[in-house]
């Protein structure tokens, strides 16, 4: 057993260090259903089959044809041709990690919608693949009233598509690239203006000077500064660039009246934009204090929306305004007493900030009879370091994208003042769904239908535009070119949204990072992509 | 055009490897297609649309192309190199060659799926090659367990294209100094059938990039440098007296610590006189790693430093990245694409592609620009500007520490009195020692003259690099 341990905790290393033995277990705990095992289908699934996910679950009707065994994922051999496809892939997966249960299911989506529809309650999430419009629209409709997230795939010519569905994702960590640091120099609290204090710059030996961390250096000058400027921190370049100088003027000079190196001075002056950014709330923050679900708590709350609503608490009582302190602080030059002791301020502030955001969220689950065991410690300690980095996601129902009422018709008709924005490949994507309606079959699929199909599909196309009353103009060009597409799914175009539809499926399992809202196009001819809110 | 120029590079490539492989035809064996094997990729090479480069014609000579004649060499199999091996062998290319020094390791299962357990310790080439070989009909993926440096030109000539799954920056430019070094020039006019097209590829966690490279037309990879920021160490006095990081505490125990306790020193040699020798820190080797975590969690306990773990030492030891199958596949998704752009005939657009996928998605695309005086591809005397009073030490900082330069290792040589001398060559320790002294001459104690050439080799490049040495006052 323990063995196993290590030798996963070997074979996952690369991916542990993005989210986490907490994100593998959630992964693990995961049982993620394909509907259609096209190639694109397979790429995905490959690309959670490899770091782990518990268990897939493939619901393909399809036999295997010529055409799969040339274009999907490797090892399916002339001889696999006989078995049916969800049976074949299954096989071809289990083998990339033998950690993972698969599971096939050889009926055809519409007829398990027919009859059972329940069965897809169980997932974690839902990915379609190659899915033709009516039944898509009917899984999502299942998938929405169950509060299962819905992720659809396509591959069509050189174009890629993604759609997400799903009521409420939300995230904890969702690990900003640029991360903005959480100093409050603008508004130290009790124990970090008492550790400045401490500090006596102009009487210490020269080594101490050269080794204080550069945020004693400018919280020390920042007094100075208010203190002459009627407590005002600088706010424009002009005083900003005095308290530079003002910086400047505070290294030590040597006999003959050169300034020292001190190093630390140094990196106080280039961080003073830093250091004076307000400590305030992010907008999107305050959105989620003002949000209905943290208004009220209920026995059904969310654990997220509980915290949320003590961190508001926090921030109204002892926070004062501000959110937790975040208790982590970059690397500085320093002697390694003055910076632990520094990074142990901002620790231990956070620590008891944690600890009263906690009493908070004890008292709100007390209220509608839940015990305070139902959100640890870890979780909410979890939750405050990211205080300032929660993202909630909604990604709207299709049929609410699909209803003439409710279509998003002004970002449709601004993106196309570009008309060779993706927008129109959307757009070219729902018209040869509307083709397959009315031809059941796609455009262009064999030679001798590209140029009859040409005018078909442009009459697909009136049509959509003129039921969404969309006043834009679809070039020729693009119609011409989904024509030649055939409804081909080129190899390197599913592998990319393989990698794409994966990561976003890992996203919405582990709940670190943020999933993509709602729809993302992908250019392969010009190698560019897009996403919209639909 | 660059498109234009794409385009009959591959056209006349294509003759002349058509008359070369005449003469050197592999012999594929059966490899009956079947019925709509290649259904997905001939729509594109024998339909002409709207997009697509004015010259091409849609033809089944294409497809034929791809299948009979191309040859491509794939350079790592490792994250990328597998996807873009799998890619490449599902879109129709049947001559592959790949090369990767490296053996199986148990991390790299999460994503090289070319691998099984049973593998771990095999060369990855070959297992590569052989997956391949075995489960798609008709291609064949010749291996090559060795290093890019083993090969000469008469081995990288013989491919139409390149592509790159490297993780060593300095790979990468050997192999760009390589194919430039390939390129014929008639009366000063770069032969276009002397290009050989340099796809390469990055990951890093959820980031990538991809990059077409036309050497000698387009952007090197030494033309952009600057993309690449050296990589920075801890400083010295940090690590040694003042850590303040878990890190600092692992960089003590690897790189002070280590060496003291692991040199020994046999009674023979030392009256011998040899220099000393120790066991080097191997980051593979777990009982090494489990040394440096036990010194580094002492260290950090001398400070009051917390979260030394495990995994953080042996990410700090073995310069880990972390790393996903998900990004490796989009990336490679990119890859078999922009060089099927000339052979699916859509016009090239930016040659420089960059992913991200940590917030939604987010690709963006750049035509990143030639260099005018690049050390690699311009041709362009590159200039040393240095008073005859500065030590050769200085010009050594310059040519490591110059962002556009970053050599590794640079060896000097010069014409003194007819002759060829050494000045400086830190790679074989004999020659480093006699003409370490050098290091503190000046330029003028060396007997260099303004104007003088310098030629300088590194690992960063095949060829050696010519230096005009200007004196300033």
């Amino acid at each position: 057993m323990a063995d196993h341990k290590t030798n996963k905790d070997q074979r996952y290393d690369r991916q542990l260090r993005l989210w986490g033995d907490h994100g593998q277990e959630a992964l693990e705990n995961a049982h993620v259903c394909l509907v259609n095992a096209a190639a694109s289908g397979t790429e995905i699934l490959k690309n959670l089959v490899l770091p782990g996910i518990g268990a897939f679950t493939i619901v393909d009707g399809h036999r295997v044809s010529g055409e799969d065994v040339g274009n999907k994922y490797l090892k399916l051999s002339c001889r696999t041709v006989l078995l049916n496809r969800a049976q074949a892939t299954t096989e071809l997966l289990q083998e990339l990690n033998t950690d993972v249960s698969g599971n096939f299911v050889e009926e055809n989506p519409d007829r398990l919608l027919d009859n059972d529809p329940e069965f897809f309650h169980r997932f974690s999430l839902v990915i379609a693949v190659q899915l033709e419009e009516s039944t898509c629209l009917r899984l999502g409709s299942v998938l929405w009233n169950a509060a299962v997230p819905f992720l659809v795939c396509r591959t069509y010519g050189l174009v890629g598509y993604m759609r997400l569905v799903v009521r409420e994702h939300t995230v904890v960590e969702s690990h900003p690239d640029n991360a903005l640091e959480d100093l409050r120099l603008d508004q130290p609290f009790p124990e970090l203006t008492n550790h400045i204090t401490s500090y006596d710059l102009d009487n210490m030996e020269k080594k101490d000077h050269s080794h204080t961390p550069w945020v004693i250096i400018v919280a020390k000058y920042l007094q100075k500064w208010c203190r002459e400027h009627d407590f005002q921190l600088p706010r424009n370049y002009k005083e900003k660039e005095a308290f530079r100088q003002l910086l400047r003027e505070g290294i030590r000079k040597n006999e003959n009246g050169t300034p020292e190196e001190e190093e630390n001075f140094d990196e106080a002056i280039k961080n003073v934009n830093t250091a004076l950014n307000p400590s305030k709330i992010p907008t999107a923050v305050e959105d989620l204090f003002n949000a209905e679900q943290c208004e009220n708590i209920t026995s059904q709350s969310p654990a997220f929306w509980v915290m949320v609503r003590a961190v508001r608490d926090f921030v109204q009582a002892e926070g004062r305004g501000s959110l937790p302190v975040r208790g982590t602080i970059p690397d500085m030059i320093a002697d390694s007493d003055k910076f632990i002791s520094l990074q142990n301020v901002y620790r231990e502030r956070a620590l008891q900030d944690a600890a009263a955001v906690s009493r908070h969220v004890e008292s709100h689950l007390q209220a509608v009879g839940k015990l305070p065991e139902c959100i640890s410690e870890q979780d909410i300690r979890l939750f405050c370091k990211n205080a300032a980095f929660l993202r909630v996601v909604h990604c709207r129902a299709l049929v609410e994208e699909y209803g003439v009422d409710t279509v998003h018709k002004d970002e449709i008709t601004s993106c196309m003042d570009n008309p060779d924005s993706e927008m129109v490949l959307y757009l070219m994507l729902r018209s040869v769904d509307c083709f397959y309606q009315q031809h059941s079959r796609y455009p262009g699929v064999y030679n001798y239908q590209v140029e009859d199909d040409i005018v078909r599909l442009k009459l697909c196309v009136h049509s959509l535009l003129q039921e969404y009353g969309l006043t834009v103009n679809v070039k020729d060009d693009y119609v011409h070119e989904f024509c030649r597409y055939g409804a081909a799914e080129p190899h390197t175009v599913a592998a990319f949204m393989g990698g794409a539809a994966a990561q976003e499926a890992i996203k919405l399992i582990t709940h670190q990072f943020v999933p993509f809202n709602n729809t993302f196009i992908y250019n392969a001819m010009a190698q560019t992509s897009a996403t919209f809110q639909l | 055009s660059l498109s234009l120029l794409l385009f009959s590079l591959f056209r006349k490539k294509k003759r002349r490897i058509e008359e070369l492989t005449e003469k050197m035809a592999l012999d594929v064996g059966s490899s009956g297609d079947w019925d709509g094997r290649w259904r997905h990729v001939q729509k594109f090479l024998e339909r002409s649309g709207p997009f697509t480069h004015p010259d091409f014609e849609p033809s089944e000579e294409t497809l034929q192309f791809l299948l009979e004649t191309c040859k491509i060499l794939v350079i790592g199999a490792g994250g990328l190199g597998c996807e873009l091996l799998k890619n490449l062998a599902l879109s129709g290319f049947r001559h592959i060659h790949v090369v990767d020094m490296d053996t199986i390791d148990v991390s790299n299962l999460n994503r090289q799926f070319l691998f099984r357990s049973k593998d771990v310790g095999h060369p990855k080439a070959e297992v590569a090659a052989d997956f391949i070989n075995s489960r798609v009909p008709g291609c064949h993926v010749v291996p090559h367990f060795k290093k890019i440096q083993e090969f000469d030109e008469s081995f990288y000539r013989q491919f139409h294209i390149i592509v790159c799954g490297l993780d060593s920056i300095i790979a990468r430019r050997w192999m760009n100094g390589m194919l430039l070094s390939l390129l014929v020039y008639d009366d000063g006019v770069l032969d276009p059938s002397s290009i050989i097209p340099l796809i390469d590829g990055g990951t890093e966690g959820f980031k990538g990039n991809a990059r077409v490279i036309l050497p000698g037309m387009t952007a090197c990879i030494d033309c952009t440098l600057e993309l690449y920021p050296p990589q920075i160490n801890f400083p010295m006095c940090t690590i040694a007296s003042m850590p303040r990081l878990p890190e600092h505490c692992i960089e003590y125990a690897r790189i002070l610590q280590w060496p003291k306790e692991n040199t020994s020193i046999p009674s023979l040699l030392v009256l011998m006189c040899l220099p000393l020798y120790g066991v080097a820190l191997d980051g593979d080797n777990p009982e090494h790693i489990h040394w440096v975590f036990q010194k580094s969690l002492e260290r950090a306990a001398e400070f009051n430093i917390i979260g030394v773990t495990y995994r953080l030492t042996q990410g700090v030891v073995k310069r880990i990245i972390p790393a996903v199958a998900s990004t490796n596949a989009v990336i490679a998704g990119t890859v078999p694409s922009r060089e099927n752009t000339a052979l699916f005939a859509y016009v090239p657009l930016n040659n420089y592609l960059v992913f991200n996928d940590v917030d939604g998605l987010y690709t963006y695309t750049f035509e990143a620009e030639r260099k005018e005086n690049c050390s690699a591809c311009s041709q362009v005397p590159q200039k040393l500007q240095f008073p005859p009073s500065a030590k050769l030490q200085e010009v050594l900082e310059y040519l490591t520490e110059n962002a556009s330069l970053q050599m590794k290792s640079p060896a000097i040589t010069a014409t003194l009195e007819g002759k060829n001398k050494t000045l400086y060559l830190q790679t074989v320790a004999s020659i480093e020692e006699k003409t370490r002294p050098n290091l503190c001459k000046t330029l003028k104690e060396l007997g260099l003259a303004d104007g003088q050439e310098l030629a300088v080799a590194d690992v960063t490049t095949p060829q050696t690099v010519l230096f005009k040495l200007n004196f300033t006052s």
